[in-house]
């Protein structure tokens, strides 16, 4: 993943509420086997609208959007991020965000920014005109007229969004506690890993007989 | 150290805490995890291109259906139908290989036992109390009734899952949605929840997992409590608990996965200590009274907009948040509906019975006790679509099949169909579908479609009447 310190730029002043993940990536669009190309198909409801802003020549290729409350809700498919990604989008902010969308942005190097109504508000006039920045080394919102909106972000995917670490490979380094914990399972759950049944299922077990 | 009374959830979280971190934060064993053909290939594709094997694939079960047609799909000789969509054909394909070679349970496309991974899970026992299980697909919530921790995750953390069995997580919230007193005659476990959405918001969850307690959840079988379950996520929860009872051992004893003998009682002793203890806090809650709730339906395209079949399509400027009175305007836009226009006065052309909410056994008997006798109104186009193999044979077996076949119904097979649009099943642009699904998002059952969430009997009532109708109606006469 690509370290992000500061995303700054134009922003589309959407403010748009209850964005859900159908209205970012419509389903049809899910049928891809890689990551790869889904821009195109970001927002289409949204873009077959005359005037919708994210085919306003102001702001495009804006590396933020600005949303409404409950951005991302809805289904859990990580093409939601990966279509911003593909867009240009590095950090979205709104009053909240649905908590799987959150988790797949920040995997994919998206800043999901929280900030109260009344901020995003001046900040959704503000982008109308003017670029905003977004500092992670400092966690604020600042805007060319000196706003300035403090944020938070939990301080390990904060790290690992400004780091560009790999959450896996830094999980597979506890291997001896996760295998630790598989013992005390053994002998406390053991129904958890003797699942019982195969023969009666049809089930391909391909790796194992 | 002093007894400190816990929540079902906080017992489960504790009990698959691998390593807590300063900051809260703790790496979360997973017990099970299912495996779709949508939100998988980018996952194996990550482990092949870091050289990463599955850790435990005996916990892993795959299994195709959102993308998947649902017609038939063995020929008269018994031989596989070619998916005619080449980028479906793709993807299952990759599910299949991809399983194959990382040692993964597959349940194929043609085998009995397939179907929504959500309705798979339970039926086969693989689904477990007290566990942690998770799925690349937001309804994972539904397996939460039967007390197991289980949401749904990207597919990033579907690849963090497959290599590692462990999730790095913070503790959710807890909020107790409870629901006292008993049911009126002809409402629903979706009525329940449709009720219970409309009170909690489509956000109001967010950050919590519910916990589903009262005499109407005691009370309900285990499939009413996945109806439940199911839709924790609409209103923004991640997960959504029922703490495992005499009912749930009674529905998973004797499944195919599930522990049998002596693990069998084991388990069974240690399931009933999870129930939440006396004097347990939750940091939020919210109680209904089961008088106060009607047979209902959605009006709009949120979960939240929902309105009893007796009521009337509302008037935006009767919200008082104006961002929602600019929802609702947009939304009655879309849905092509007035102010003021009774629920039961709008036509419909579709009907669709379905999806991990509503396709088990008990869902299409109830739908089918509406259709029996009846006809599928002229115009209307009703879709009957089993949540597995193991459902639909379960109903030809009851000769509920028979029934929808003569009211004029179509029956088919098993998969997520009209509920997400993406296999053929979809409902066109500017026509109204009364729908036994979750979502009635813009363009969910396909572009412009217009869809309204409501329980398998009223799904069935406004197939035979042609509009959508208040099912008490319907079985009143058969009293
Ligand atoms: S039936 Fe619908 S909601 Fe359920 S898993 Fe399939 S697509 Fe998702």
């Amino acid at each position: 993943m690509q370290p992000v310190t500061r995303v700054s730029g134009t922003a589309y002043p959407w403010g748009a509420k209850n964005i859900d993940t159908d209205v970012i990536i419509p389903a049809h669009w899910l049928k891809t086997i890689t990551r790869a190309g889904l821009g195109r198909g970001a927002f289409e409801t949204v873009r077959a609208q005359p005037g919708n802003v994210f085919d306003d020549p102001r702001y495009a290729g804006s590396p933020i959007l600005i949303a409404g409350d409950n951005f991302g809700c809805g289904s859990s498919r990580e093409h939601a991020a990966w279509a911003l990604a593909d867009m240009g989008i590095r950090a979205v902010i709104a009053p909240s965000f649905s908590d799987i969308f959150s988790g797949n942005a920040f995997k994919n190097g998206i800043v999901p920014v929280v900030l109260p109504q009344d901020a995003v508000d001046r900040l959704l006039a503000v982008a109308e005109a003017q670029p905003i920045v977004v500092d992670l080394e400092t966690m604020t919102v600042t805007t060319p007229f000196q706003d300035r909106f403090a944020f938070e972000l939990d301080p390990f995917r904060r790290r690992c969004l400004m780091e560009g670490l790999d959450e896996i490979g830094m999980t597979l380094a506890e291997d001896t506690a996760i295998s630790n914990f598989e013992a005390a399972v053994r002998d406390h759950r053991p129904w958890i890993e003797n699942r019982s049944g195969y023969a009666s299922i049809a089930v391909e077990g391909a790796g194992r007989t | 150290m002093a007894f400190r009374p816990q929540t079902l959830y906080e017992k489960i979280w504790a009990a698959h805490v691998v390593e807590r971190r300063d900051d809260g934060t703790c790496l979360i064993y997973i017990d099970r995890h299912l495996v779709h053909e949508v939100t998988s290939p980018q996952a194996f594709e990550g482990l092949r291109a870091n050289g990463r094997r599955v850790r435990r694939p005996e916990l892993t079960l795959a299994v195709p259906d959102h993308n998947l047609p649902t017609t038939p799909r063995l020929d008269a000789q018994g031989r596989p139908i070619p998916i005619a969509d080449p980028e479906s054909a793709q993807q299952l394909d990759a599910l299949r290989r991809n399983t194959a070679e990382f040692g993964i349970d597959y349940i194929d496309a043609t085998a009995a036992e397939q179907g929504i991974v959500h309705v798979v899970g339970p039926e086969l026992g693989f689904t477990l109390p007290g566990t942690t299980l998770v799925c690349g697909d937001s309804h994972t919530s539904t397996h939460g009734a039967l007390g197991a921790l289980a949401f749904g995750i990207g597919t990033s953390e579907v690849e963090h899952v497959l290599a590692t069995q462990t999730l790095l997580l913070s503790p959710s919230r807890t909020m107790e949605v409870r629901v006292d007193g008993t049911l009126g005659f002809g409402v629903s476990p979706k009525d329940v929840i449709l009720a219970i959405m409309g009170r909690v918001g489509a956000a109001g969850g967010t950050g919590h997992v519910f916990e589903y307690t009262g005499e109407v959840v005691r009370a309900m079988s285990v499939e009413g409590r996945m109806t439940l379950a199911n839709m924790s996520i609409e209103g923004g929860a991640r997960a959504g608990l029922v703490a495992p009872d005499d009912t749930t051992f009674a529905y998973l004893k004797g499944r195919p996965m599930a522990p049998a003998g002596e693990a069998w009682d084991r388990a069974v002793a240690w399931w009933r200590t999870l129930a939440t203890d006396p004097g347990a806090r939750y940091d939020k809650s919210v109680r209904l009274d089961a008088s106060e709730i009607a047979p209902a339906l959605t009006w709009g395209t949120s979960p939240e907009d929902v309105v009893p079949i007796t009521g009337t399509v509302p008037e935006p400027d009767s919200f008082a948040d104006p961002a929602k009175r600019a929802a609702a305007r947009a939304s009655l836009t879309y849905m092509g509906l007035a102010p003021g226009t009774a629920m039961q006065d709008v036509p419909i052309q579709h009907v669709f019975i379905g999806s991990c909410t509503n396709s088990r056994i008990e869902d299409l008997r109830a739908a089918a006790a509406v259709a029996n006798g009846r006809r599928v109104a002229d115009g209307v186009h009703a879709m009957v679509v089993p949540g597995s193999g193991l459902v639909k044979r379960q109903a030809e077996a009851e000769g509920l099949d028979r029934i929808f076949a003569a009211a004029g119904f179509d029956w088919r097979e098993p998969g997520c169909s009209m509920c997400l649009a993406m296999n053929p099943d979809k409902v066109p642009a500017g026509e109204r579908c009364a729908s036994t699904s979750n979502r009635n998002f813009v363009g969910r059952q396909g572009p412009g479609a217009r869809t309204h969430l409501l329980s398998p009997a009223m799904a069935a009532a406004a197939a035979v009447t042609g509009r959508l109708a208040d099912v008490r109606d319907l079985m009143g006469d058969r009293q």
